[in-house]
């Protein structure tokens, strides 16, 4: 029989208000078992602890049930209390009644009779209780960061400076990212490039730095401080090793009528392409869509002119595979696609543009080379049009449910830098609300309108006409002057929303990280580990956790660096004690538990068993790794023959607790 | 403020107009704008504030095409045409209230009007 304390926490009056704690105690005291049933004021506070300490020594205890808050909270300080005491952490129950109970009822009496009732289920466990000690695990000190854009190329320097090993898998041919793209930053008005490319050169340079461009994550497995990746790296048809990057071959490459997608889709590349000037690693890349030596066999220019033979038209996908401490996702964002907002005449008319493609047509590297031309029929445009929250801050069969957070600023720098560059081109800003919360953005958008005089309209607009004398009609509320305006404009800009990359849910499949509805990744606390993911050993770095500038960008990668480099540097971590273990002689060899693990930590082997009638016979049985067990319980469930158990939350443990409540 | 109004008028259109994060797009998107005393965005705030009375005298009501524009592109799926329709169909139940009469005929025929128009409109406008 356990000798069991029970201490119930008033939590101020987060319980006390809605639960009698007096009675609570007093019930759980005639429970069996219970030698001392208490209440405090703040359990957690270090006299609260102190009585569970002291009690432990006074009465001898073998088990403790805290009746407090969710064990999220205050598990760990009781279980360390009680260890300090000499009693297993493990012999330590948590019963919810705040979270699951004082928070969610108004009725004292109700609240009271669950919150015993919890209190029972508790004790009933702990009477099943068994002590664990938890192991060890040896740490990989390497870690992997999946996305080169500016997040992931900041959390790789980081995390180099410190001393470890990085590779970042990236699936575009360079790194670099959307800032790549972009033509000047807000409120500085300074060039991305000028800020970027020194990351990048120095990513490169760095030889703790690994870069797998044009590469993918293709699996997943293991578990914190010990993940093993396989990549993909992707064909190029070039050999990396050997290209020098001296764009030769996309000179001279005869189809040049492909897209480009770095400039939107506004211009032209090659079917050998290096995507920009400053791209890292400056290698060429063969699209297999477009080049004609790899869809007919008819070409082969680039291997004629390549003066290293770096060309090589038989080069297949290739895996390589590598163990890793850390995680950390980096995956970002892309615009959305507006083929469904037919107001704004996307489709229909090319001077309609997405902000980001407004970034291409300003920029030297871009297709006009820095001068802002309309792209249907490259005159200046006079008058210009801004719609802000495209798809942004809708219901959800309309659009994304949540604010884009860049676009305030990003249009506003946009204006701004059309009237300085064009002082005779009037611009128009259509906006709901204007949202500039950060260090001189309210400045810097106050300066748009009062120094640089963009009109800024409060209103929507309705409806975009492009019409037959080239100009576009856009139909607009002004809601402060209460009236429906027509402005004949030549260019409109879409501040379109922005969301996840396509690749970041199958990624979060791999990695066991939890996301939300809008595939953004979640942290495994919104305030106190912003920069963590709920799984042990997954970090999270810019836009893939939610929409972010890039000072928040880069300030949240460098966080999530420092997380991961407080992995790394250990030799080893604590694991979980509460892990499945299978009984040898209950398991029938279903393999059912391996095929629902999702870490990998089953196994199966053939043991010899004496039998009843002095044979010997070799049975198939499942064999759990501890050290790879996450303890998720799915194998317990899963288990046709009731061998697998869990530690910790054995069956026989849940179904006392059930008893307990049902009785 | 007309609370028992507001609340037939939210009950009959099935809109609830707190979605409404003022935007005016409906506004802006309004073929009839030109026409209307009160703008579609007005009508959703003025049901908000329970002012319904002023609406229902409008003549606004009876310009809103139902084109359903604002329908379809309000991003917050608020539906401000279906509380026009709302409004309007409470003006017409109100007891005792004719918004045409046979005397005001004459004035408004003309050569392409079908006599079914006529007929269609003394249904909707008269008790």
């Amino acid at each position: 029989m356990q000798r069991i304390g029970v201490f119930v926490c008033h939590c101020g009056t987060n319980i006390a208000a809605t639960v009698d704690v007096k009675a609570v105690a007093e019930a759980l005291g005639h429970e069996p078992g219970v030698v001392i049933s208490q209440d405090y004021q703040y359990m957690c506070s270090e006299s609260g602890q102190n009585l569970v300490k002291n009690s432990i020594k006074e009465h001898n205890l073998t088990g403790v049930v805290v009746c407090s808050c969710s064990p999220r909270m205050h598990e760990n300080t009781f279980r360390k209390a009680a260890a300090a005491a000499g009693l297993n952490s493990y012999m330590v129950e948590i019963a919810n009644i705040r979270e699951q109970c004082s928070w969610i009822h108004k009725d004292i009496a109700t609240a009271t009779e669950k919150a015993i009732i919890l209190g029972k289920a508790a004790v009933a466990k702990v009477h099943l209780n068994a002590p664990l000690t938890a192991g060890e695990s040896p740490v990989v000190k390497r870690a992997l960061v999946i996305g080169g854009g500016i997040a992931g190329i900041q959390t790789a320097l980081d995390i180099a400076e410190a001393g470890f090993d990085v590779d970042i898998v990236e699936k575009n041919p360079t790194i670099g990212g959307k800032m790549a793209q972009i033509d000047k930053t807000f409120p500085t008005l300074d060039c991305a490039a000028c800020i970027l490319t020194p990351k990048m050169v120095e990513a490169s340079q760095n030889e703790k730095i690994h870069i797998h461009s044009f590469s993918e994550v293709a699996d997943v497995k293991g578990f914190v401080g010990n993940f093993t990746v396989k990549i993909k790296k992707k064909a190029r048809f070039v050999d990396e090793t050997k290209c020098t990057g001296c764009g030769l071959c996309t000179e001279k490459c005869p189809m040049k009528k492909v897209p480009n997608e770095f400039n939107m889709g506004l211009d032209n590349r090659t079917a050998i392409y290096i995507p920009f000037a400053q791209a890292v690693p400056k290698v060429a890349t063969i699209d297999p869509n477009y080049c004609m030596m790899l869809k007919n066999g008819k070409c082969g220019v680039c291997s004629k002119v390549c003066s290293v033979g770096a060309i090589d038209y038989k080069q297949e996908d290739r895996i390589i595979e590598e163990k890793y401490g850390a995680i950390i996702v980096a995956t970002g964002f892309n615009p959305i696609k507006l083929d469904k907002y037919d107001e704004f005449a996307y489709n229909q008319c090319a001077d309609v543009v997405t902000s980001l493609e407004l970034e291409r047509l300003m920029n030297a590297a871009g297709p006009n080379g820095g001068t802002l031309l309309r792209p249907s029929d490259k005159t200046h445009p006079h008058t210009i049009v801004f719609v802000q929250c495209v798809g942004s801050r809708c219901d959800d069969s309309k659009g994304k449910p949540y604010c884009s957070k860049i676009c305030c600023m990003y249009t506003a720098k946009h204006a701004m830098l059309i009237r300085e560059k064009y002082p005779d081109t009037e611009v128009y800003v259509f906006y709901i609300d204007v949202r500039t919360p950060g260090k001189n953005f309210d400045e810097f958008y106050r300066r748009a309108v009062e120094q640089y005089n963009v009109h800024y309209i409060k209103g929507m607009v309705g409806k975009v006409t492009p019409k037959s004398d080239g100009k576009i009609d856009v139909q607009a509320s002004d809601l402060l002057a209460n009236e429906q305006l027509h402005i004949n404009a030549d260019m409109v800009v879409l501040a379109a929303a922005i969301e996840p990359d396509k690749t970041a849910r199958p990624l979060a499949t791999m990695l066991t990280t939890q996301m939300d509805t809008n595939d953004f990744f979640t942290e495994a606390h919104p305030k106190l580990r912003p920069v963590e993911s709920a799984t042990a050993g997954i970090f999270l770095s810019g836009a893939c956790q939610g929409p972010k500038d890039i000072p928040e960008t880069v300030a949240q990668a460098s966080a999530a660096a420092a997380k991961a480099i407080g992995l790394l540097c250990k030799n080893s971590i604590t694991c979980n004690p509460c892990v499945a273990h299978s009984n040898e002689l209950m398991c029938n060899g279903c393999s059912s538990c391996e095929k629902v693990c999702p870490y990998g930590a089953i196994t199966y082997v053939d043991k010899e068993f004496r039998m009843p009638d002095r044979t010997t016979a070799i049975r198939r049985v499942a064999s759990v790794n501890p050290a790879v067990c996450q303890g998720c319980g799915a194998c317990t469930v899963a288990c046709p023959s009731g061998a697998m158990d869990l530690n910790g939350f054995s069956n026989s443990q849940i179904m006392a607790e059930v008893d307990a409540i049902c009785k | 403020m007309n609370k028992n109004l507001q609340e037939q008028i939210i009950r009959s259109s099935g809109v609830n107009v707190l979605k409404c994060m003022r935007c005016g797009k409906c506004s802006g998107t309004c073929p009839s704008y030109g026409e209307m005393e009160y703008h579609p965005h007005q009508f959703v705030y003025m049901v908000e504030r329970g002012e319904i009375e002023p609406l229902l005298k409008s003549e606004s009501l009876y310009k809103c095409l139902t084109c359903f524009a604002c329908v379809e592109r309000c991003p917050r799926n608020v539906e401000p045409a279906k509380v026009v329709e709302a409004v309007r169909l409470a003006a017409v139940r109100q007891q005792g209230n004719n918004h045409l009469t046979p005397a005001q005929i004459p004035d408004m025929l003309d050569d392409d009007l079908p006599q079914q128009a006529i007929v269609t409109a003394f249904r909707k406008y008269t008790k």
